[in-house]
């Protein structure tokens, strides 16, 4: 059985990590690459780098970021941020990420994700879609880090996107993001029952709970979060544990054997920082 | 020692030729366009990302690369793995955006996922993306050494191999119904998956392809 995927997402600005974990033993807790190297021993199923850095020509770090952790991690990875054409998802691909997503561009112009899906194929397209709530009913999506509308009903768009060859769409509640208030299950539920590609929930986890109810009610493929994990509220594998015991179909094997001997604990523990999740 | 990972354009080859690295225990690692370079590798591997008529036509374009894959797979029996389009290719041939001719290595076709079921569970999504249990024929193909039954790998396809011989097929997953996640015959095996971004259980694969003396 196909196993629901559990994927925390790290930003990159400038080739540095600016929200990420705070673990012990980390001596840079900057690095990209180490932070990654963690995740894989941690049994993460996948692993995201948002790029946010400000300038596109600035990019030269992202493809050394990428290219350390593919030198290192053997798992999958997706980059995304600041991907504008075919060459820029050359180059990402070059440097050893397998998925590439693509937001901004493909409102622009939705050939480009034809254009990239027929080139590289489906399976390294990634469409990602920011969605909120608006008052009449449904879902707008919104570009440029959620600031610009664009009078285009998400669920509509999800399906052009996987017709047009996305191999994947990462749903993000701008309204949820960054609230810890759990997924919009309406949201996520109706992208993912419209289109026959997966669809990846995100924004908006706080809880574990969160993780099962995005998968059980919300009928997404995989979750991805940043903070439960970034700040050592739980563990990778506490939430693969929280799933499983949910009924929902986790991969729960021994860590990695990599160099360097056992996953570093996350520097703040539960106790400390529980309470306000 | 030498292994030699095939470069005709496809994808990415830099993780694939990192886990080998990183497998390799004293081997060469060369990744190469060149059809003669293959006649000094002792195993060659076909990676294989993409489309498969791209892939075929890919392969086609380096001067003598299939005549030589013939050579040293085919006639001089050299250990050889086809990674996910890459073992799509085995094929006789493969339907997707037409039909395109494969290697012809082990019979059967390369055809569109159609997962059944799921109804209301909607867990059959296409691509078939994400981490699967692997069931092993029995007993295991020495690839699989020292992996315990529903070992998990990594899969990313829309399109699957249907083996003529059911003999081929050494391993399947589930998703809507069985799926070829591994064949092979005599010296070459070919695996659905991605050993090379499946972790653990990729790595060790790897290695005992390395260790197999067919």
């Amino acid at each position: 059985m196909l196993k629901i995927r559990i994927i925390p997402c790290l930003d990159v600005k400038d080739g540095r990590v600016v929200k990420g974990v705070n673990f012990v033993d980390l001596v840079d807790a900057g690095d990209p690459v180490a932070q990654a190297r963690i995740y894989d021993q941690a049994g993460a199923d996948e692993l995201c780098f948002l790029d946010i850095t400000a300038s596109h020509e600035d990019r030269d770090t992202l493809y050394d970021v990428v290219r350390g952790t593919a030198e290192q991690c053997f798992m999958p990875l997706t980059v995304g941020g600041g991907v504008r054409n075919v060459d820029d998802i050359r180059r990402l691909l070059l440097a050893g990420a397998d998925k590439v997503s693509i937001n901004t561009a493909a409102v622009a112009r939705p050939e480009f994700v034809a254009e990239a899906a027929e080139k590289f194929g489906s399976q390294c397209i990634v469409v990602a879609i920011d969605a909120k709530a608006v008052a009449s009913g449904g879902w707008e999506i919104f570009t440029h880090g959620g600031r610009k509308p664009t009078g285009r009903d998400a669920v509509e768009w999800g399906k052009r996107m996987a017709a047009l060859g996305a191999g994947e769409i990462l749903l993000t509640s701008m309204d949820r993001d960054g609230t810890k208030q759990g997924f919009d299950i309406g949201l996520t539920r109706a992208v993912a029952d419209a289109v026959t590609v997966p669809v990846i929930a995100s924004g908006g986890v706080g809880t574990l709970d969160h993780l099962v109810q995005g998968v059980r009610d919300g009928h997404a493929s995989a979750v991805l979060a940043a903070s439960i994990f970034h700040f050592g509220i739980y563990s990778v594998a506490e939430a693969k544990a929280h799933m499983a015991a949910a009924g929902v179909p986790v991969r729960q094997e021994p860590a990695p054997a990599q160099a360097g001997g056992s996953a570093p604990a996350p520097a703040r523990d539960r106790a400390a920082e529980g309470a306000n999740p | 020692m030498t292994v030699a990972i095939v470069d005709y354009g496809s994808g990415n080859l830099r993780s694939a030729a990192k886990a080998f690295e990183r497998q390799a225990a004293g081997r060469e690692v060369m990744v190469t366009g060149r059809a003669e370079d293959l006649a000094r590798a002792d195993h060659i591997v076909l990676p294989g990302v993409g489309a498969f008529g791209d892939c075929v036509r890919g392969l086609r374009a380096l001067a003598g690369m299939i005549e030589a894959l013939e050579e040293n797979v085919v006639c001089k029996a050299k250990p050889f793995l086809g990674i996910c389009v890459g073992m799509q290719l085995m094929a006789r041939r493969g339907l997707e955006h037409g039909i395109h001719e494969g290697l012809g290595w082990i019979d059967g076709e390369v055809v569109p996922l159609a997962p059944t079921g799921g109804g209301e569970d909607h867990r059959f999504k296409v691509p078939h993306m994400g981490w699967n249990e692997l069931s092993f024929r029995d007993p295991p193909h020495p690839i699989f050494a020292g992996l315990a039954p529903g070992a998990h790998a990594y899969f990313v396809h829309g399109y699957r191999f249907a083996a003529a011989d059911a003999a081929c097929v050494l391993a399947e997953v589930s998703h809507g119904g069985p799926v070829t996640a591994a064949i092979g015959r005599d010296n070459m095996v070919g695996t659905q998956f991605h050993p090379e971004k499946s972790q653990a259980v990729g790595l060790s694969l790897i290695a005992n392809f390395l260790a197999w003396r067919p």
